[in-house]
């Protein structure tokens, strides 16, 4: 692997996140092949690659879905040593402080816009289930109404106020989307993941992505991982680009390299135009 | 309602204040003017409730289709009866082998006995959890129908335990209105008091998308064990109410057919509806009732016909159908009944007929 040891000593002691050497394979496919790559904290990373690369499949081994083969997820917490969380559950790994959107979406569509929220707050909840059934506990209840503020907020700030109390699924499309990252912000994560976030939408509503990625970035300190197939979201906000082909990491860098990058260009188009 | 104003949520309180003391003075009124069996049916309704909104917890608000509610209700009505009956009466009625030494002496006050059927439930129902809620959908319901009859077969066997096939007999009525009645009311606080907490919502969102649930940080395995075992709890409560006004129990009193019944009360009430099932188990029991004219001979002109029982089930099922074909959500959907929704009633009818439009389907949020 050409890019997997040009890691830089002081990025890897800077970075939230560690795929090391991670390698999964279903029944005969490898869907992901020794991949080896780290974020930076507080930076924007982007996985790119042609469909069928993998991208879904290494966001699935970082969130806990599939363990992989072999190579380990190393997540470093704000102020924590790092840990492993290859092979943890999900929901630990949302604790930890992952959390992440969906290429499809997955809202809960019953619920309405705040208890999607609200739902997503869950995780720090201290208070226990059976305190709420009756009202002798003060600090669950105080504890309810500020998850209930909490939510709130988010939804203010995600400009999905006025949909607080609709049913998500009837909600439009792009407020969908956003609905999504406010539940994902809910956990109150360090590192967060966007699967393809600006999937359906027009050139005018992508660009104000751009520039609100950047934002959520620096009001909720986060560091931000992104699948896109939209280039002009990815070469726009992502300070460092990573990108798949047939389960392998066939390059990394800025945007400018990425774009002169031959193997890239061979891989989205095929090997006659790389030549050209 | 979110939007209700503070003058709004006390009206609402004072109307729920009001219709409660009306149930009450109800329940004081009926003994005088009605006769025992109608008192009965009045019982079961709430008793059937009971049931129903524990099923609806598993089922409807968790999303875990069971079908082992009356195997649940046999270990609450089970337990609560071997801790009322008196060591005379227990030493009377093993004819076939002897009881069990430890259980001779055994005794319990008939509320003590309530908590325990329920907590013997619930703990039953939080054992098999662990191994059956990694499978989903139907294999669910098989798996927990399984158990239901394993049980069952277990209860008309465990002679030196359960009196065998020939049950128990002579249980005090200690089911009356007041029981009945307040056992639901304190069932029925609660259920509401958790589904509008955010543990609620976290039991909504993992019945809605479980893989969305776990990634937002819930542990989705742990929440439908729990769910699953509060609602065995009221199973076994509302099994030992139910064996407490029968006052003999056997094992035939708990087949599949049991059920099916509170599935009936759930389905039509409403999955995930609280309101549903509680107005479920009213038109559910109250027409199962009813419906015995059907098993009488009858005579229709020149038509006669004998009277033919199991004759109320068939038309029972044809109901079934009727509403799974043209209401799949049931009465209530998933909505919940509510003071604003109820007064704003009558404005809304006359502004439908004002503006001549055609009614359009039941929606309760208008």
């Amino acid at each position: 692997m050409a890019n997997s040891n040009k890691l830089s000593k002081s990025a890897e002691q800077n970075a939230v996140l560690t795929l090391g050497d991670v390698t999964i394979r279903f029944g005969g496919l490898t869907a992901v092949n020794g991949v080896s790559m780290s974020v930076k904290r507080g930076s924007i990373v982007g996985l790119i690659g042609p469909n069928g690369a993998g991208k879904t499949t290494a966001f699935n081994v970082i969130t806990g879905f599939y363990k992989p083969s072999s190579g380990y997820v190393e997540f470093t917490p704000p102020n924590a040593p790092p840990m492993k969380i290859t092979g943890l559950d999900p929901h630990k790994i949302c604790k930890a402080g992952i959390a992440r959107t969906f290429q499809n979406i997955r809202l809960f569509g019953n619920g309405t816009v705040l208890e999607n929220v609200m739902t997503g707050a869950y995780v720090r909840q201290k208070s226990k289930w059976w305190m709420n059934i009756l009202p002798v506990f003060p600090g669950a209840i105080r504890e309810e109404r500020e998850i209930r503020r909490q939510a709130a907020v988010l939804l203010e700030r995600l400009d999905l106020i006025r949909f607080m109390n609709a049913h998500a699924a009837s909600l439009p499309y792009g407020a969908q989307r956003r609905l999504e990252i406010a539940r994902a912000l809910a956990t109150k994560p360090s590192f967060l993941l966007l699967d393809e976030p600006a999937a359906g939408m027009n050139p005018r509503e992508s660009a104000e992505l751009l520039g609100f990625i950047r934002t959520l970035r620096d009001e909720f300190d986060l560091s931000i991982l992104l699948i896109e197939h939209d280039m002009k979201v990815v070469m726009g906000v992502c300070e460092r680009i990573w990108v798949l082909d047939e389960g392998r990491l066939i390059a990394d860098g800025d945007s400018a390299a990425i774009r002169g990058n031959p193997r890239v260009i061979e891989a989205y188009l095929g090997k006659e135009a790389s030549h050209a | 309602m979110m939007s209700a104003s503070s003058g709004n949520r006390i009206r609402n309180n004072i109307l729920t204040l009001a219709a409660a003391a009306l149930l009450a003075v109800s329940l004081w009124l009926a003994p005088k003017y009605l006769d025992g069996y109608k008192i009965r049916i009045i019982n079961l309704i709430a008793i059937n409730a009971i049931l129903g909104l524990s099923l609806n917890l598993i089922y409807g608000m968790a999303g875990m289709f069971s079908l082992g509610h009356a195997g649940f209700m046999a270990i609450g009505a089970y337990v609560s009866a071997l801790l009322i009956l008196t060591p005379e009466q227990k030493s009377m009625m093993w004819i076939l082998d002897p009881i069990a030494p430890w259980l001779l002496n055994l005794h319990a006050p008939f509320y003590v006995s309530l908590l325990l059927a329920g907590i013997a439930a619930a703990f039953f129902g939080w054992l098999i959890s662990l191994p059956i809620l990694r499978l989903g959908g139907d294999y669910l319901g098989i798996a927990t129908l399984g158990f239901s009859e394993i049980l069952r077969i277990l209860i008309a066997n465990l002679t030196p335990i359960t009196n065998g096939p020939i049950g128990l007999k002579g249980i005090p009525a200690h089911t009356n209105l007041w029981v009945s009645y307040g056992c639901l009311l304190v069932l029925l606080i609660a259920v509401i008091r958790l589904m509008g907490s955010n543990f609620g919502n976290v039991m909504r969102a993992v019945r809605d998308d479980e893989i969305a649930a776990e990634t937002m940080g819930i542990n989705t395995f742990r929440t439908k064990a729990l769910a699953f075992t509060i609602g065995c709890f009221g199973a076994g409560v509302g099994g030992a109410l139910m064996g407490n006004i029968i006052t003999t129990i056997d094992a035939k009193m708990f087949t599949i057919t049991q059920t099916y019944n509170i599935l009936m009360i759930v389905v039509i009430g409403g999955l995930g509806s609280i309101t549903g099932s509680i107005l479920g188990s009213v038109i559910i029991t109250t027409m199962l009732e009813w419906l015995r004219f059907v098993e009488n001979p009858i005579t229709i002109g020149a038509f006669k016909m004998d009277g033919k029982p199991g004759m109320r089930m068939v038309i029972f099922s044809i109901l079934l159908v009727a509403v799974i074909i043209f209401r799949r959500e049931g009465i209530m959907g998933m909505r919940e009944f509510s003071w604003d929704w109820i007064l704003s009633r009558p404005a809304a009818i006359r502004n439908r007929f004002a503006s001549g439009e055609t009614p359009k389907g039941g929606d309760l949020n208008g």
